[in-house]
């Protein structure tokens, strides 16, 4: 239904820098979840698309059309917030019909639209209550279907599912996504989840403290995370860092720990022994003996059935995590060889923190 | 939840509650069982002599045309000082509301007109529309309007009206304000989300909200006119001109405590308590289902 484009956004209160330039554009239909630490100025993002708050520079465009200086009211955008802000003096259906009032819809076909919406939601026996009168869960969909039945240009939510119990927010979580898809409405979504980023997102932005430090599908930004802060965020339990040098003219990286891995994928750029974090997601440690080998001491085991993930420490003081199959059973206290497969590692230059790709093209993904 | 404390033995309690009892005993119970002994009786000027009469004090009241014009302008006042008070503080707070500058010194101010004493308000009114003396009522003469309250009716009704009603703003003001900051930001940035442009939002989601405080506030602002407005009305026109200004509180005194009929005064004093009695009612059921909506 519409695009939108955001350039160089930033903002601050007062002194304070929340947002330091924030470009991203979304395409018609597209589902795009912002995730990243409480405070990082996830909400003050979204708040600016829908026009509640100015930004301090850039622009907010939908459709190719320039609406920064658009009052929320004209920038025809719907958005559930994250305590659902339901009218709470007016019944459900009132609720679903107030902003189509306020556009003068005739009043049958207000009628069918609102019914038709909550017939969607499974909200069709609720329409004669007051908001105070319903369970969280049916709240939620009640602010779900005020934003839909207007029909608008794009959806923003806020942590909508936040509020409501593990099971209900998996639920939700698959109903939004149906929905989303079914209607093909152009949608920013806000959580600090990262399962629910990974599930309904199109696309990911990643933020951290007001940049974003990717912008891509959850799939690449699993596999290629761009930084650590990315890296150490999506996935669960959270990437290994090692402290590393490059070595061997930057074909292999020389572990703080003693082992010295050569990549799978071709040279890291830098001089010989440039400063390197090197990360590996604890599902890729594997649990073998080598000369690369890396003894861990194991300091807390969680045998969770299918898989133990195993909590240690290297000699050096490094802890490390690993998510081993469920057949292995190891105890505290014992020291456990792991080998770290070197098609599964990712390299990070030390300052930055920024993700160091090959030398030579992309040799591998 | 009520938290208890819990007291061995009867004695206790009655003892820590004895000064509050009589407190309301003395001031309150004993003068109210006179006034209504005393509306039963008829009882010569020099009070000598008296006489049950049964409710021929009300019978009389009732029938006097100058009870009934008193009641008129009791209803007009009240109707009035309520509207004022009310609307003038709803719109104060909705400024206040708005993040402005200097919202702190501004709301301070709006606060002190309550801690003025009903007669010193009047005075401070009469400094400003005497015709003679006061700036505007001066001002009014010199731009060829014939300004004189003590002549005029209806510019004396006026006067007491927009006196008694000055005093109240702040107290209307401070309610509303609590109830404005007490509605969620997130509901009304839904609204403006929905379309809703600010007077609409105001009138669809701001007003209805705020309607248990806007209830409560009307009950305690006809209490307020009907029964706390003795000390305006006595500083700035006395009832007059020609009762103009007489209202049924001011009407006690006047046959009280003025023309010694106290059979008469203290039959009006029963209806006043009646009518008290009533709103206090009111206001203490509102209070308890404060819910409207
Ligand atoms: N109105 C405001 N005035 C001043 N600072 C603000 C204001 N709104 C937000 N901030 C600050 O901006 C930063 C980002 O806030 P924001 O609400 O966007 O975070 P968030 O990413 O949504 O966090 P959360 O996940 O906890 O909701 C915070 O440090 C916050 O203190
Ligand atoms: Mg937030």
């Amino acid at each position: 239904m519409a695009t939108l484009e955001l350039v160089g956004i930033r903002k601050s209160f007062g002194a304070a820098g929340v947002l330091h330039g924030i470009d991203l554009s979304v395409a018609d239909g597209e589902m795009v979840v912002i995730v990243g630490a409480s405070g990082c100025g996830k909400s003050t993002l979204l708040r600016i698309v829908a026009g509640l708050e100015t930004p301090t520079a850039g622009r907010v465009l939908i459709d190719g059309r320039d609406v920064t200086p658009l009052e929320p009211a004209e920038r025809d955008i719907a958005m559930v917030f994250q305590n659902y802000a339901l009218y709470p003096h007016m019944s459900v259906f009132d609720n679903m019909a107030y902003g189509l009032r306020i556009r003068r819809v005739p009043r049958a076909e207000i009628r069918r639209r609102v019914e038709e919406t909550a017939a969607l939601l499974g909200i069709s026996a609720l329409l004669d209550r007051r908001p105070r009168q319903l369970s969280g869960g049916q709240r939620q969909r009640v602010a779900m279907g005020r934003a839909i039945v207007r029909e608008p240009r794009l959806f923003l939510f806020d942590e909508p599912l936040s509020n409501l119990d593990a099971k209900l927010r998996v639920q939700m979580r698959a109903e939004i996504r149906r929905l989303q898809k079914r209607l093909g409405v152009t949608s920013l979504f806000v959580t600090h989840d990262q399962i629910e980023a990974m599930t309904l997102g199109d696309r990911l932005v990643v933020m951290h403290e007001g940049r974003a430090a990717q912008i891509a599908t959850p799939m690449e930004v699993w596999a290629r995370p761009a930084d650590t802060f990315v890296a150490g965020f999506i996935g669960s339990p959270a990437m290994n860092f090692l402290a590393a040098r490059l070595a061997e003219e930057g074909r292999a990286a020389a572990l703080a720990a003693g082992p010295v891995l050569r990549f799978a994928d071709g040279p890291r750029p830098g001089a010989e022994g440039r400063r390197l974090v090197v990360g590996i997601r604890p599902e890729h440690v594997e649990a073998r003996a080598g000369p690369e080998a890396l003894p861990l001491a194991v300091d807390l085991a969680e045998p969770l059935g299918s898989e133990t993930v195993l909590h240690g420490h290297l000699p050096g003081g490094e802890s490390l995590t690993a998510r081993l199959p469920g057949g292995l059973a190891p105890q505290a206290g014992e020291v456990l060889p792991l080998l770290l497969p070197a098609e599964a590692l990712h390299v990070f230059d030390a300052e930055t923190g920024r993700r160091l790709d090959p030398l030579e093209g992309m040799a591998r993904r | 939840m009520r938290r208890r404390v819990i007291f061995r033995g009867k004695v206790l309690p009655y003892l820590l509650l004895a000064p509050q009892i009589a407190v309301t005993l003395v001031f309150f119970f004993w003068p109210a069982a006179q006034a209504v002994r005393q509306s039963l009786l008829r009882e010569d000027p020099f009070g000598l002599r008296s006489e049950f009469v049964g409710l021929e004090n009300f019978r009389a009241v009732l029938a006097d045309p100058l009870y009934l014009n008193a009641v008129r302008n009791t209803a007009v006042f009240a109707a009035a000082v309520a509207g004022i008070a009310l609307g003038a503080a709803l719109f104060l707070a909705v400024q206040a509301d708005k993040r402005i500058r200097g919202a702190g010194v501004y709301k301070t101010l709006l606060i002190w007109p309550y801690a003025v004493a009903p007669a010193v308000a009047a005075v401070l009114w009469l400094f400003l529309f005497h015709p003679s003396i006061g700036l505007i009522g001066r001002a009014l003469n010199a731009a060829g309007m014939a300004w004189d309250y003590k002549l005029d009716g209806a510019q004396a009704m006026l006067l007491v009206i927009v006196a008694a009603a000055w005093k109240q703003v702040s107290y209307n003001f401070i309610f509303f304000l609590a109830g404005l900051q007490s509605i969620p930001a997130s509901v009304l940035e839904a609204a403006a989300m929905d379309g809703a442009r600010p007077a609409y939002r105001f009138w669809t989601v701001v007003f209805p909200l705020l309607s248990p405080t806007t209830f409560f506030l009307l009950v305690v602002n006809l209490t307020y006119a009907f029964f706390d407005t003795f000390g305006v009305i006595h500083a700035l026109t006395g009832g007059g001109p020609g009762k103009a200004t007489e209202t049924l509180i001011y009407k006690v005194y006047v046959d009280g405590v003025q023309n010694l009929n106290f059979g008469g005064s203290a039959a009006q004093s029963v209806i006043l308590m009646a009518i008290v009695i009533a709103l206090t009612a009111v206001q203490f059921r509102s209070i308890e289902r404060r819910v409207h909506y």
